[in-house]
């Protein structure tokens, strides 16, 4: 069938600068570039081209420019150019479309409509290159009091598990099989340096890994229940449910065969180039109290050593949902935003399905304080944080610490071209081919994160600083220190925070 | 179906201020004129729109009764009297009132708009459900409800043998209205003059800031106020001044009266230290101090103050972990004097024993009968 698909964007190659070398040919993984050996020349197909860039940074002569194409329809408000290409294609597939990384759509970020506060006269800003900055986090169950002992020293209460972070960010949960060997080594490299955490995703924690970086990685627990056994639940520094994703709320995931390599298999113990298929809930599930005992057994299971984390999407009602969950005896709870990423989803879920992190975060954290169970649980917010700011502006709003994936994976290469889903990342990132995957070295990806950590820790501390406080936990959901512009009333009542000038 | 929670329109009060704190650890009782002097002579802190002192032993007559100091404010004496009709009915249903006057004040003075002040000595009337609750708890939840539901009538003292006296106008003019100099003698007595950077002075957001015996007199501004205010909103303390020095007087009645934590601990929760001397303290200490910072997070008074905590038998000063408001702390024999100036303790008591400046988070303690400095 011929496809009347047309090109999303257009290769514009100089001539004159190009000497043929076939370097863009070889970075290409979806075929854009060819050569024609008869006549000496470089040749494209914009219809293969995902926009990735790879091709433009790596040839050595800058011959190369990737723009969107500039064959348009006819401008229609109504009808965009995403809905007809997507209407196309489904014509000529009869399936459900797929995408990559979070949803790109125009909803709302509030974090771009919140400012932040600084000293001014009446108390003094503290300079962090002069005086202690300090964004130390613990993320677990915090007893509302604690008794001493008769000298005063020993602690008689029993404190449930922590785990400590070194600056309030940490790595989201993107799984081997989904994400190279080489780009999931860099993150719990990253982690480990840094001094905060990796999320293993679902996809198991390969052996050669557990030893030196399990005490930096949150493991999961997913429907699937792909590479769980009591080493991998006790190798790491915390255990997560996954409940839900931020960009595929109510659906599981399906890792295709041909990513199933053979440590991929091993690793989740399942049979080499077979689908892994996540079902949409856990099928022991069902429930709340389903859950608890599920939190339960993994308690069990680690002998009462780690905090069990529970990830959910934000969808509409999770508040009430967070309050069971912390009564049911999580410890950590992760809940992802519309904007969150995958490797893989059906794209009309990913744009349609769940809201802002920043409402979930605001409304889930006044829910449990107005319940009084805000100290038995910490609360994780991920999807769609993009930058220092964001973070510090999640922690005002009532978020212990925040999970950044997409960014990280920018910190790596990516580009969000969104075709992770096909498996032929051109950055190396989200493939199991070996050719592509050897394009992350560990050692240079991994210092690559750990920079990013680094940058926004000195961020953070620059604007704590400027508010006049030293110490991250006098900013959680401390609101006082947040002002809202251009923002509805109801937004910011369900923020929490006032506007500009109130 | 539920209404959306709106959000809080408050302003906070920012300040700054002088305060002064005296006690005889001895326990002997003496007279605020040297309080007064000592205050008044750090005039330029403050700017006339709040001044106050709380003083220990006052009441020895009526030691075992809770001594209300009740303020009735309105723009006119009827509307005054109205508060007070209906605090009086709330107090008769909850209480046994042994004793009710009008707190004697000197009405040559020059203060502007003084509220209806009366005090009222009382013990606790528990009935049904609430005959359960300690009689702490009890006078607690009552004071609460006065402030939040009563108009116009707020409950500015509420301790035994012991009595807050606060208003606008300088401390001087606070202690000449109340005529502090000739009615009382007091084993403890702290003192506050105030800097409002706002204009909206009232009475009940004069310091001390009292709850139970339990008083603060406070310099400073909290930048965790949000943080430390939704914390204590937890455990049932409402916020309703929108001052720092409520909620420092909140976490304190919350560690050291409801939770029993001593003072030593209490200020490693207010003004801990910081991780990197903790990483380097012993593994018993470090795991105290850890603890202590992962649990009580929320109660890090963070941004610069110096407070003085009084409470029966007690008078403690507290700077903020990296000591942005001054401190000066002093004795002379059984004496212990906290400043926020070393002036004004040597216009009082020009020769003394020991005069340091306490380290950041470093509390002074002064008890009854003990001369053991912390």
């Amino acid at each position: 069938m011929k496809s009347f698909l047309s090109p999303e964007f257009q290769v514009i190659r100089d001539m004159g600068r190009c000497d043929q070398c076939r370097g863009c040919e070889r970075q290409c993984s979806f075929g854009t570039h060819g050569y024609i050996e008869a006549l000496d020349v470089m040749t494209s197909d914009d219809s293969k081209c995902s926009g990735c860039q790879r091709c433009v940074i790596f040839c050595p002569k800058n011959a190369l420019v990737i723009r969107p194409t500039q064959s348009s329809y006819r401008p229609n408000a109504v009808w965009s150019r995403e809905k007809l290409d997507d209407l196309k294609k489904q014509a000529e597939t009869g399936g459900v479309i797929l995408t990559g990384c979070g949803s790109d759509k125009p909803m709302r970020i509030y974090w771009d409509h919140l400012l932040l506060n600084a000293s001014q006269v009446t108390n003094p800003s503290i300079d962090p290159l002069r005086e202690p900055m300090e964004l130390r986090t613990f993320l677990g169950q915090k007893p509302d009091a604690i008794s001493l002992g008769e000298d005063g020293v020993d602690i008689t209460t029993e404190v449930g598990p922590n785990i400590c972070l070194e600056s309030p960010i940490l790595f989201s949960a993107m799984s081997y099989g989904a994400i190279s060997y080489n780009a999931f080594k860099s993150l719990a490299m990253a982690a480990c340096n840094f001094g905060t955490f990796f999320n293993s995703g679902e996809g198991g924690l390969p052996k050669d890994l557990r030893e030196e970086f399990g005490r930096c990685a949150v493991v999961q627990v997913a429907s699937g229940r792909y590479g769980i056994d009591a080493e991998y639940l006790n190798c790491a520094a915390a255990v997560e449910i996954k409940v839900g994703q931020g960009a595929k709320p109510g659906i599981g995931g399906h890792l295709p065969a041909e990513k199933v390599s053979h440590l991929v298999a091993e690793t989740r113990m399942i049979p080499e180039g077979t689908d892994a298929i996540s079902p949409a809930p856990h099928h022991d599930i069902y429930s709340i109290e389903d859950l608890s005992m599920l939190i339960n057994a993994l308690k069990e299971a680690t002998n009462y050593q780690k905090p069990i984390s529970v990830k959910i999407a934000a969808v509409h009602n999770f508040a009430a949902i967070a309050s069971g969950i912390v009564r049911a005896g999580a410890d950590i709870i992760a809940i992802d935003g519309l904007r969150g990423g995958t490797g893989a989803a059906p794209k009309t879920i990913r744009d349609n399905v769940g809201i802002p992190i920043e409402l979930a975060i605001a409304s889930v954290d006044q829910r449990l304080r107005d319940e009084g169970i805000r100290n038995r649980c910490s609360l994780v917010a991920a999807g769609g944080i993009r930058c220092s700011a964001d973070v510090i502006k999640a922690i005002a709003l009532g978020a212990d610490a925040t999970y950044i994936g997409t960014a990280a994976l920018v910190a790596m290469g990516c580009t969000l071209c969104q075709k992770c889903y096909t498996g032929k990342c051109n950055w190396g990132i989200c493939t199991q081919d070996p050719r592509l995957a050897g394009r992350v070295n560990p050692h240079i990806a991994s210092r690559r994160l750990a920079n990013l950590l680094r940058a926004w820790s000195m961020e953070i501390k620059e604007m704590l600083g400027g508010m006049g406080i030293n110490a991250i936990e006098s900013l959680r959901g401390n609101r006082d220190h947040l002002r809202g512009v251009g923002l509805y009333e109801w937004e910011l009542d369900v923020l929490g925070v006032k506007g500009a000038g109130e | 179906m539920t209404r959306r929670r709106r959000r809080q329109l408050f302003e906070k009060e920012i300040s700054a201020c002088s305060i002064f704190g005296a006690m005889d650890r001895s326990g002997e009782r003496f007279r605020g004129d040297g309080v007064i002097k000592a205050i008044a002579n750090m005039h330029v802190r403050g700017n006339g729109l709040g001044g106050g002192f709380a003083a220990y032993g006052i009441y020895p007559r009526y030691q075992d009764y809770y001594a209300f100091h009740i303020m009735f404010t309105g723009p006119n004496m009827e509307v005054k009297k109205d508060a007070k009709r209906v605090t009086d009915a709330f107090l008769a249903e909850g209480f046994d009132v042994v004793h009710d006057e009008e707190i004697p004040y000197d009405d040559q003075t020059r203060v502007r708009d003084p509220p209806l002040a009366w005090r009222y000595f009382v013990t606790p009337n528990k009935k049904g459900e609430e005959a359960k609750l300690p009689d702490e708890d009890y006078i607690v939840s009552k004071v609460m409800w006065v402030n939040t539901r009563i108009d116009n009538a707020y409950v500015f003292s509420s301790g035994k043998n012991m009595g807050v006296f606060k208003g606008v106008g300088f401390p001087e003019e606070i202690a000449e209205y109340f005529m502090l100099d000739r009615l009382y003698e007091g084993y403890i007595w702290t003192a506050h003059g105030r800097f409002p950077t706002n204009t909206q002075a009232w009475w009940g957001g004069a310091h001390p800031f009292g709850l139970l015996d339990w008083t603060v007199v406070h310099n400073g501004e909290i930048s965790s106020y949000g943080t430390n205010r939704r914390y204590l909103e937890m455990f049932g303390y409402s916020c309703t001044l929108q001052t720092d020095t409520e909620v420092i007087t909140y976490a304190v009645d919350l560690l050291m009266r409801r939770q029993k934590l001593p003072i030593s601990v209490v200020s490693k929760i207010l003004s801990p230290p910081i991780w990197n001397s903790i990483d380097k303290m012993s593994d018993r200490e470090r795991k105290l101090a850890t603890t202590l910072r992962m649990v009580y997070g929320p109660l890090l008074m963070n941004g610069p103050f110096t407070i003085i905590i009084a409470h029966e038998g007690e008078m403690i000063g507290l700077t903020d972990r990296i000591r942005l408001r001054p401190l000066t702390a002093a004795t002379r024999g059984d004496m212990l004097y906290l400043s926020s100036e070393e002036a004004s303790i040597r216009l009082i008591s020009p020769e003394l024993d020991e005069v340091w400046t306490p380290n950041g988070g470093e509390p002074v303690v002064g008890q009854l009968n003990c001369r053991k400095l912390v």
